[in-house]
């Protein structure tokens, strides 16, 4: 796994985005307790956790939607406040939700350029399009036409889009919610290939999933969180399945691990029967 | 140019081996029938509705073809169509305006008491009545992205309170006589272009269009993404130029070409420039499509709302004003009656969708030509309103059936 560049130039980096003791209360819920977070240039960082765990409430802090009622945000090295969505992207942290946002009905270079069209009183079609291709190309993306409606792409493609149009500002990181959640098992790999070639590229990757594949194939670092508080901070490479998931549920004896320990005593018990 | 195989592929626009792209003209032809198929029907089922109409009452009545008629047919579509450019833009943000008819009373009654009564001269008499477009507009608006009211709701009591504005603006007066000598009503009655100025407007557009064609190429081919053949540029332009000669030179043998038609073709033409080349255009275009898209991206949708309302109400205004001065009249019957109605039914007959986000200008030329012509047809053989009412209602709900057909068929080809 090519993962060790990301990771390996940690210390020696600065990171891009630095959250330390963020707290946010929803009436009597805390959602987030004291959380610390970390993200470098050319890392992908995956931020797993239960249900109810705090990472929607992270991501929209992060994305500008929530305030967070304590807490600081370094970008950069200097404090600053994320006020609003404008000002998330104005940082330079570019977010695509998991229902993507893209209107059906304009074709592709429409929705990469949405809000942000290049143009001296008429709208500059061809620069757009040449942008677009190269875009394209760069993240290897595979969309047959860039004058196709969004309507016809598949879901990888969308999602391919999506990801594409974040990059127009030229973030420094992009936010990732689920963004595997809703599609097959190809379009899925195509996502990772794309979330490997933002890192490539020097972009700081957070990477929401539920999917522990997705995460080991594609993370640097995984960021656990567990009842609104941090629950571990692992590289990828030194840890396993089995430790993410007790970092996730908070104990090394639970549903998971019965399961498994369940399946393998029932193959072993009828591979005794066979033998 | 002929072969379809060996497709030189020569943009960075064509390189994907999966798009199917022929060369040349007979790859245009092939990628028009491929688009059609998909349900990007586009203008086709207006146009050949149209021809079918033209062919029913020309074998019904032999008048209905004459010279004489389709000037009169022209003249007929600018006020109404006037106001049908306007439902356009509302209908593309996905929202609905079922005031325009009395719009444009209310601004017919403004232009007559001020003018005709009170002895206003006559520019600032149109500018007064024009005004009442956009005042209505900013309302509509502001209840529609304030209170979040749907337009439907919203127009619908527009529709009955500006009636009553237009009938207390009338006060004891059911009609008010515009002057014949006025050049309002000169203007819409009996101004005609010379034959000679038609010609030279239609090869300057006709010039324009290949001017366009032609730069859009030469920048494409500058960016390095694939062009269209020269050829087909060349033969579109020629071909409209026929077209339009043609028109022209029938349309002489009578009066000519009136120039409040033009006047509204050239509405149509500008209107169709913002929305297509323009970032406006493009707001809108986002917003009828996904409100909630358009505002991620930063768009101001409120504003978007509210340039579509106020553009609505000012062209409704002025649809108002032409027909005041083509009907040398302002009475409380101006707007009322089918005004409403054939306005809206003529920009989604002309193929702008309901749905939103979908359509273009030129929906509410083509879609006013189809409604005329059919009231025309049967005024000339002499049936009554009764008829005209059922039949246009029946070609309303055919548009309405193809609109929805062809947006399941995109959704099962995946052409948005």
């Amino acid at each position: 796994m090519a993962v060790s560049e990301g990771a390996g130039g940690r210390e020696a980096r600065r990171p891009i985005l630095s959250l330390r003791g963020i707290s946010k209360e929803f009436g009597a819920v805390r959602a987030l307790t004291e959380v610390d977070f970390d993200i470098y240039p050319g890392e992908v960082v995956a931020v797993v956790g239960d249900n109810g765990a705090g990472k929607s409430t992270l991501v929209k802090i992060l994305a500008g939607v929530h305030r967070p009622d304590a807490g600081t945000i370094e970008f950069d090295g200097r404090p600053v406040d994320i006020g609003s969505p404008s000002e998330s992207r104005a940082l330079g942290i570019a977010t695509v939700f998991q229902d993507l946002a893209l209107c059906d009905n304009l074709d592709v270079v429409s929705n990469l350029f949405l809000g942000r069209e290049v143009a001296h009183g008429f709208m500059r079609e061809e620069e757009m399009e040449k942008r677009a291709w190269q875009l394209l190309r760069d993240l290897s993306a595979k969309i047959p036409s860039v004058r196709m409606a969004v309507a016809g792409l598949s879901g990888g493609q969308r999602q391919t889009v999506a990801i594409a149009r974040s990059l127009i500002g030229d973030p420094r990181i992009v936010l990732l919610d689920e963004p595997t959640a809703a599609l097959g098992v190809a379009q899925t790999a195509e996502v990772l290939n794309l979330i490997e070639r933002l890192r490539e590229r020097g972009h700081g990757v957070i990477l929401i999933s539920h999917n522990m594949a997705d995460v080991q194939s594609v993370a640097d670092r995984v960021v656990v969180l567990r009842l609104g508080r941090n629950n571990g901070d692992l590289r990828i490479p030194d840890v396993s399945y089995e430790e993410i998931i007790a970092a996730i549920t908070g104990a090394t004896d639970n549903v998971v691990t019965r399961r498994a320990a369940a399946a393998k005593s029932t193959t072993e018990t009828s591979e005794a029967a066979s033998a | 140019m002929t072969s379809k195989t060996v497709a030189p592929r020569t943009g960075d626009d064509v390189q994907d081996e999966r798009l199917i792209r022929g060369v040349g003209v007979r790859g245009a032809i092939d990628g028009f029938a491929r688009r059609v198929r998909g349900g990007d029907l586009g203008a086709l089922p207006v146009m050949i509705g149209l021809v079918l109409i033209w062919a029913v009452f020309q074998a019904l009545n032999p008048n209905f073809l004459s010279a004489n008629n389709l000037v009169n047919l022209t003249l007929q579509c600018a006020a109404v169509g006037t106001i049908a450019l306007g439902v356009v833009v509302v209908l593309l943000v996905g929202q609905i305006d079922l005031s325009v008819g009395s719009v444009s009373g209310l601004a017919a009654a403004v232009l007559g008491v001020t003018f005709a009564q009170s002895g206003w001269p006559l520019p600032l008499a149109i500018v007064a009545a024009l005004a009442v477009g956009p005042l209505i507009g900013l309302f509509y608006s502001f209840l529609f992205n304030r209170f979040g009211v749907p337009s439907f709701v919203i127009t619908l009591g527009g529709l009955l309170g500006i009636l009553g504005l237009q009938l207390a603006v009338l006060g004891a007066n059911t009609s008010i006589n515009i002057p014949y000598g006025s050049w309002l009503v000169t203007f819409a009655q009996s101004t005609f272009l010379p034959p000679w100025l038609a010609y030279c407007l239609a090869a300057v557009a006709s010039l324009g269009v290949f001017a366009s064609a032609w730069t859009r190429s030469r920048r494409r081919r500058a960016h390095g993404l694939s062009t269209r053949p020269l050829t087909l540029d060349v033969v579109k332009a020629a071909a409209l130029f026929v077209a339009m000669a043609l028109a022209i030179a029938y349309l002489a043998t009578d009066r000519g070409v009136g120039v409040m038609f033009v006047l509204f073709v050239l509405l149509v033409v500008v209107m169709d420039l913002l929305l297509r080349r323009t970032r406006w255009g493009r707001s809108v275009y986002a917003v009828g499509g996904s409100v909630e898209a358009a505002r991620r991206a930063g768009i101001r949708v409120a504003r978007v709302y509210l340039s579509a309302f106020v553009i609505c109400s000012t062209l409704a205004a002025l649809g108002g004003i032409l027909a005041a001065g083509r009907l040398a009249s302002a009475a409380a019957t101006s707007g009322a009656g089918d005004t409403n109605l054939n306005a809206i039914a003529a920009a989604v007959i002309g193929g702008t969708s309901l749905f939103g986000g979908r359509g273009s200008a030129w929906s509410a030329l083509l879609g006013i030509l189809v409604i005329q012509s059919i009231s025309s047809g049967l005024t000339l053989m002499n049936l009554n309103s009764s008829v005209r009412f059922i039949v246009t209602g029946a070609v309303l709900l055919l548009a309405v059936v193809i609109d929805s057909l062809s947006r399941r068929s995109r959704e099962s080809h995946g052409t948005g």
